[in-house]
């Protein structure tokens, strides 16, 4: 067994305590709906509805195209209004389809019914989790159905629900936790049917005692399934860390979890593996944190995919005072967004609003303090690295392990020299790993 | 514009750790030692700290003027120069060498390499090192006149532990010659020496406060203490001589170099493995001076600064393994 925890990593303040006592709201679109068919890892879905064409609750409007690859469901029913380039949250304008929503939620026919999934077979429960449009819900968006298909399904002996929610601000899964604990185990018992050797855990940080609680109570008959409690520390639910906290096993960036018998999910993945196989539910709603000192009624909100943030937002009671920043996902890792204007998709976890941005401070030499390399999960140099980086170095930042970086941020956040380690690391890294595609 | 957000890559978010609070936490730590100094060679020692932070400062804020560069001075990084500057030179020292020592370790060693964090060699012990080569005579001065014409200075000696003479050599110069030392005075720092260096009791408070802020870590000043003991132990021809090895790890500037010149950051190795390495070097090569070398007493500084040009070959030496890199124990 694990330490429950991992070298390095930073504590933050958390802000947790603005949204995790308030109960998740259902908030139904009042706009047009909009899916990006590109809101995962892989190839973009094929649109296949037209303009003018009727579409209903849980109908598949984007088609997987390839191995990686996933379906797109609509939320809502109505009528396409148009197929076209979009703004989404990434910055980039994605083909999207435009529905309107007629608010009558009609529904695909057998949506929603309960199927035994205890009877089914392997091949099915991957099916329907392929269809469902599941993927990585955690913000990676890599296909779920892809994931928990390895080459050998005996040599998986963990299972693991990543609630770590180790990003500041974040509560959707905790709330998912206190709200849905059913639909928790029933999916991570549906995985583990895939898997006849694999231990199931439940892997919480320890700043999460209410949801601890019912989650040991609700395991405490299931033989198979354990709650593992973790230290608080970010990034405690990065995949490599969260694997090394529960096994010890170390994963390095060209091994997968599989490959060291692991499988790793987040929260609103399993649910949204529950609804799939056990309730004819796929993927259509997302629960959203909106929080942030610039938010008048800081909350999480369950929503359809595809609503617009700027509808989330005004559910929120809008802007305490006009922020400086507004950012989808955590603020260690998320996405700054010039504009509320573009639509939930499947990785989204959070909108938030900072009156001042803190990113926004200038920057100063290095003095080599070595914190960065501290605080680094993966016992990078930081700042030998973006040196490299910057001066495009690219044969010594290889050498040094930057293609190794998770993107964690841990650096860029202790810098005292406020230096922009993560953007220099991280935009070498796509460089260098661009070219190797291309040779 | 103005109705759009600000956009920038993550993380959107930062510490409060900024390198003026780095520089900030290292003044503060170096005012125990600075304050005994003046306790211990009167008013001239305040006047020379002044001169070479003054001298620092102006320079560095000259240059940049100069250059056309952003000034930075506000960073206190000229400060922490200057002042272990000070604390490296003889309250005798006159002003005018202080002065230059001063704008030497800024213009030379700091400015001309590239500003802060990219000199080869800490800036301070550079200058102390350049002075003792230039006027070797007067930075061997350790005797103090007396200042009886500053009352307070006067009151403060009579009332606490009277300092009977603040001897003209340090106890390292003193052993060389055969003499026994008071081993409790050297804790306490009674003896002669630079302005900074002969208080351990001072050293190590303000050592204690930089590793509490956690601005250093112990690696290097203990790997360097420790290393430095088992040379000596082993080549002082002395045996087991608690007596000799204390009065070596306490005289001299061993722990003002170790806490607060080693560490430096700038000048020295990332890795874990490598401030250790670092470290050891360090002991050693203070050790060879100080046993072997002549007529020197003192080899701290100029080990410190020979083992900081070695430091990007440490550091080339001693690259971490990356998480995941290792053998993993149960195979799979």
């Amino acid at each position: 067994m694990g330490k429950s925890t991992f070298p390095g990593g930073i504590h933050t303040y958390d802000g947790k305590e603005l949204t995790m006592d308030k109960h998740t709201t259902v908030l139904l679109p009042k706009g047009d709906l909009v899916y990006p068919m590109a809101q995962h890892i892989g190839a973009p879905a094929k649109p296949i509805v037209a303009k003018g064409d009727k579409v209903l609750i849980g109908q598949k409007i984007g088609e997987a195209s390839g191995m990686i690859s996933s379906n797109i469901i609509s939320s809502v029913s109505g009528t396409v209004k148009a197929v076209e380039k979009r703004l989404t949250v990434s910055g980039n304008m994605i083909e999207s389809i435009i529905i309107e929503n007629d608010n009558e939620y009609q529904k695909v026919e057998g949506f929603g019914e309960n199927r035994d999934y205890t009877k089914l077979s392997k091949a099915d429960i991957r099916n329907y989790i392929k269809e469902a449009g599941i993927v990585g819900l955690g913000g990676a968006g890599f296909p779920t159905n892809v994931k928990l298909t390895p080459k050998d399904d005996s040599k998986i002996d963990y299972v693991i629900v990543n609630a770590a929610e180790c990003e500041p601000y974040l509560t959707s899964d905790y709330r998912m936790l206190l709200e849905e604990p059913e639909n928790i185990i029933g999916g991570l018992k549906i995985i583990m049917q895939l898997f006849e050797n694999a231990r199931g855990i439940v892997a919480i940080e320890d700043n999460k005692p209410e949801a601890i609680r019912i989650m040991q109570e609700l395991t405490a008959s299931e033989e198979k399934i354990d709650v593992r409690v973790l230290k608080t520390k970010y990034p405690q639910g990065g995949e490599r860390q969260l694997i090394y906290a529960v096994t010890e096993r170390k994963l390095n960036s060209k091994k997968l979890p599989a490959d060291v018998g692991c499988v790793v999910d987040n929260v609103d993945t399993v649910i949204a593996i529950y609804n799939a196989v056990a309730k004819s539910t796929p993927l259509i709603r997302k629960i959203v944190t909106v929080s942030g000192d610039a938010i008048r009624n800081p909350q999480n909100f369950n929503v359809a995919i595809g609503i617009d943030y700027a509808e989330i937002l005004e559910a929120a009671g809008g802007f305490i005072e006009r922020p400086e920043k507004m950012v989808s996902g955590g603020p260690l890792m998320g996405i700054a967004l010039y504009t509320c204007n573009v639509p939930v998709i499947k990785t989204s976890s959070a909108l938030l609003g900072f009156l001042k941005d803190k990113a926004a401070v200038e920057e100063s030499p290095c003095i080599r303090c070595g914190k960065c390399a501290e605080k680094c999960p993966l016992n990078l140099l930081p700042f030998q690295l973006a040196a490299f980086g910057d001066r495009s170095d690219e044969e010594n930042f290889v050498r040094l392990g930057g293609l190794e970086c998770c993107n964690c941020s841990c650096c860029t956040y202790i810098c005292p020299a406020k230096r922009n380690l993560n953007q220099s690391i991280n935009q070498t890294k796509n460089s260098v790993l661009a070219k190797r595609r291309r040779a | 514009m103005s109705d759009l957000f600000h956009v920038s890559t993550a993380p959107h978010t930062r510490s409060s750790f900024t390198t003026r609070n780095i520089m900030r936490d290292v003044v503060i730590a170096l005012i125990p030692a600075s304050l005994f100094g003046v306790y211990n060679f009167g008013l001239r020692a305040l006047s020379v700290i002044l001169v070479t932070v003054i001298a620092c400062i102006l320079t560095e804020y000259v240059y940049c003027k100069g250059m056309k560069k952003k000034v930075m001075v506000g960073d206190y990084s000229a400060a922490v120069t200057g002042l272990l500057l000070a604390l490296n030179l003889p309250a005798s020292i006159p002003f005018w060498i202080a002065a230059l020592g001063g704008v030497f370790a800024i213009l030379v060693v700091k400015m001309v390499f590239g500003g802060l964090g990219q000199n080869i060699m800490n800036p301070a012990l550079a200058a102390r090192v350049f002075l003792l080569i230039s006027f070797p005579a007067r930075m061997a001065v350790y005797t103090v006149e007396k200042m009886n014409s500053t009352g307070v200075i006067d009151i403060i000696k009579n009332g606490a532990l009277a300092i009977d003479g603040v001897s003209g050599a340090t106890p390292l110069t003193g052993m060389k010659a055969g003499q026994s030392v008071d081993l409790f005075k050297m804790f306490v720092g009674n003896i002669g020496g630079t302005i900074g260096e002969t208080s351990a009791a001072a050293i190590l408070l303000g050592a204690l406060y930089l590793v509490m802020r956690k601005v250093i870590s112990l690696r290097i000043p203990l790997s360097y203490i420790v290393s430095f003991a088992v040379f000596i132990l082993l080549f002082g021809q002395k045996g087991f001589d608690t007596e000799f090895l204390l009065a070596h790890i306490l005289g001299g500037g061993l722990l003002l170099g170790a806490f607060f010149m080693a560490t430096d950051y700038v000048t020295s190795p990332v890795s874990r493995t490598g401030q250790i390495v670092f470290g050891i070097m360090l002991g050693v090569l203070t050790g060879i001076f100080r046993l072997f070398a002549g007529e020197a007493p003192e080899g701290v500084s100029y080990a410190i600064i020979f083992c900081n040009l070695l430091v990007p070959l440490i550091d080339k030496a001693t690259v971490p393994k990356f998480f995941g890199m290792e053998r993993v124990a149960d195979g799979k």
